[in-house]
């Protein structure tokens, strides 16, 4: 990412025209060489027929897109309910005095054991294993299941951010809230975690890039969706093609995403530098 | 002592870790009456402060305010602090909030005003102490002074028995600290019982009607500002007011 964007600075400090003509040209050669290369090598026309398969695109990328859907779904229900969780973890987890200790133990244990294993694990045994107990009233709907076993993992990383941000307020303004006469619960409420959330927001887009593309993780427990249905249409004519279209609309989706997070920390540091609101 | 007792102090003991920092403080403060904490820096000001607004447990001893022991294990904490104010050398004031909400936060959430009358009384409060026209600006736009003063007005919002100040403008730049006196002096003259730690000593001997030097942990000395600036009897005080003296702040 920084060698991209360290040459267009360089740029900038030439004389305007001169420079984007170098450019330009630099660019043509060094991206037509690699293209010959490339288009010349052996095997190009085996990796043209199975990846680059304009047909096969056209066709995939309809029913890619329409699969997409789910996955989208799949992606706002569950952050929803991980902000929810997450935030409910951290605040479990601050809670004072010894009183509290076994649900604050519980927190932990939670966050360190969701922390520790792999998500597609979790995905597989809820997924799989807790429908095949035929337990009555238990759900057997995978996406049911998969939204469960995304919010599961990913509500322990989200409740490490929170809990960061809660501790990045510094405790002179819990301090002056108590002093006001409010109480524990209303100083949380009302001033540090307004403080706290404001400052996680970067990290926690970051977790949802993440999320995004875990939700593919659920094809594994029958959940058809955009992963899924390329991995049918590759299986049905031998083609890989299908799972260009998904990394296309991963792509196109994503990068704006990864943008946006990037402008928000780079802001953020910005206005610390500046000795901004702490 | 015939005037009601807003606060008295008994044998107040509180260490950090090995640091013992009170180590046993009597004091006692009447209604309406002005006392200024003095001492060297780390003597301990700031810790009595806190803990008379219990944000800090003390070891021992017994802190009572209006008759009420504050310190007994059952006391209600938040009740407490409802009726203490205290503001910090460094405002502390909540960022994310107008300068407004920062004033009406506690008047609503704690003493359930209802919003409308909470805003009044709180525009009535700046329009008092000349911050008017800053009402829904946020804190990082006020200047230092400015800002010191909404962190009075904050707590005089929840009109407090008892008000305590700890070095409200040592964090200002000189030519905004009169702001802020000039604010003490007209709440002094109001009649609002206040404990103010400060180095400011010509402020001190100006407002208060007594002056405690607190030193190694106790109350050493304490009297009305002229004698105890005048002619303080324990030799640590007159060192310590030489120095003051030395350094040009007297
Ligand atoms: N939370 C704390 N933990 C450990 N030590 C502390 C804490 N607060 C204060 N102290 C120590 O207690 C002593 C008294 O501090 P305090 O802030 O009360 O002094 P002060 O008289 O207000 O000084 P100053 O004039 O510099 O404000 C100092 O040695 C300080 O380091
Ligand atoms: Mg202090």
């Amino acid at each position: 990412m920084t060698g991209v964007r360290a040459p267009r600075r360089r740029v900038g400090r030439m004389s305007g025209g001169r420079a984007v003509l170098i450019a330009l040209v630099s660019t043509i050669v060094f991206f037509g060489v690699i293209g010959w290369v490339v288009v010349n090598s052996p095997g190009w026309p085996a990796v043209q027929r199975s990846f680059l398969d304009p047909a096969e695109f056209r066709d995939a990328l309809p029913d890619s897109i329409a699969r997409f859907r789910i996955n989208v779904q799949l992606f706002l229900i569950a952050e929803v309910l991980i902000l929810v969780v997450g935030l409910l973890l951290a605040v479990l987890r601050s809670l004072p005095g010894p009183v509290f200790f076994p649900i604050r133990a519980l927190a932990v244990a939670y966050v360190d054991i969701f922390r520790a294993l792999p998500g597609i694990l979790v995905i597989f045994v809820l997924g799989f294993g807790v429908p095949a107990l035929r337990i009555p009233g238990v759900p057997k709907d995978p996406f049911f299941w998969a939204v469960v076993a995304l919010t599961l993992v990913y509500s322990a990383y989200v409740s490490e951010v929170y809990r960061a941000g809660i501790e990045s307020v510094h405790p002179s303004q819990e301090a002056a809230a108590r002093s006001l006469g409010l109480s524990r619960f209303q100083a949380l409420r009302f001033v540090i975690l307004p403080q706290a959330v404001r400052r996680v927001v970067p990290p926690l887009l970051n977790d949802f890039i993440g999320l995004q593309k875990d939700t593919v993780l659920v094809s594994f427990i029958g959940v058809v969706e955009v992963f899924r249905t390329a991995q049918n249409k590759q299986a049905a004519h031998f083609n890989w093609t299908p799972y260009l279209a998904t990394a296309l609309i991963f792509i196109l989706v994503t990068i704006p995403l990864a943008r946006l997070t990037d402008w928000l920390i780079a802001r953020d540091r910005r206005t610390q530098a500046r000795g901004g609101v702490r | 002592m015939s005037a009601p007792v807003a606060l008295r102090i008994e044998g107040v003991h509180k260490s950090f870790g090995k640091l013992e920092v009170l180590k046993g403080v009597d004091l006692e403060v009447g209604e309406h009456e002005v006392v200024c904490l003095i001492g060297a820096s780390g003597s301990g000001k700031s810790t009595l402060l806190r803990c008379i607004n219990l944000l800090e447990p003390i070891d021992a001893g017994r802190i009572i305010v209006e008759g009420e022991e504050i310190t007994a294990p059952a006391a209600d904490v938040d009740a407490i602090r409802r009726r203490i104010g205290i503001v910090f050398q460094a405002f502390n004031l909540f960022p994310h909030m107008s300068v407004l909400a920062n004033i009406t936060l506690a008047p609503i959430r704690v003493l359930r005003r209802p919003r409308a009358r909470a805003e009044a009384d709180a525009s009535e409060l700046l329009e008092r102490f000349g911050l008017a026209d800053k009402r829904d600006d946020f804190p990082d736009r006020l200047s230092g002074g400015q800002q010191q003063r909404l962190a009075i007005i904050r707590a005089l919002a929840m009109e407090p028995d008892l008000l305590l100040l700890d070095e409200v403008t040592s964090a200002l730049d000189p030519e905004l600290v009169a702001e802020v006196l000039e604010i003490i002096r007209e709440l002094a003259g109001q009649g609002m019982t206040m404990v103010i730690a400060t180095h400011e000593m010509g402020f001190a001997r100006e407002i208060a009607d007594r002056v405690c030097f607190l030193d190694a942990g106790v109350i050493l000395e304490q009297g009305p500002p002229d004698r105890i600036f005048g002619s303080p009897t324990e030799p640590r005080t007159r060192q310590f007011l030489a120095r003051i003296v030395a350094a040009g702040r007297l």
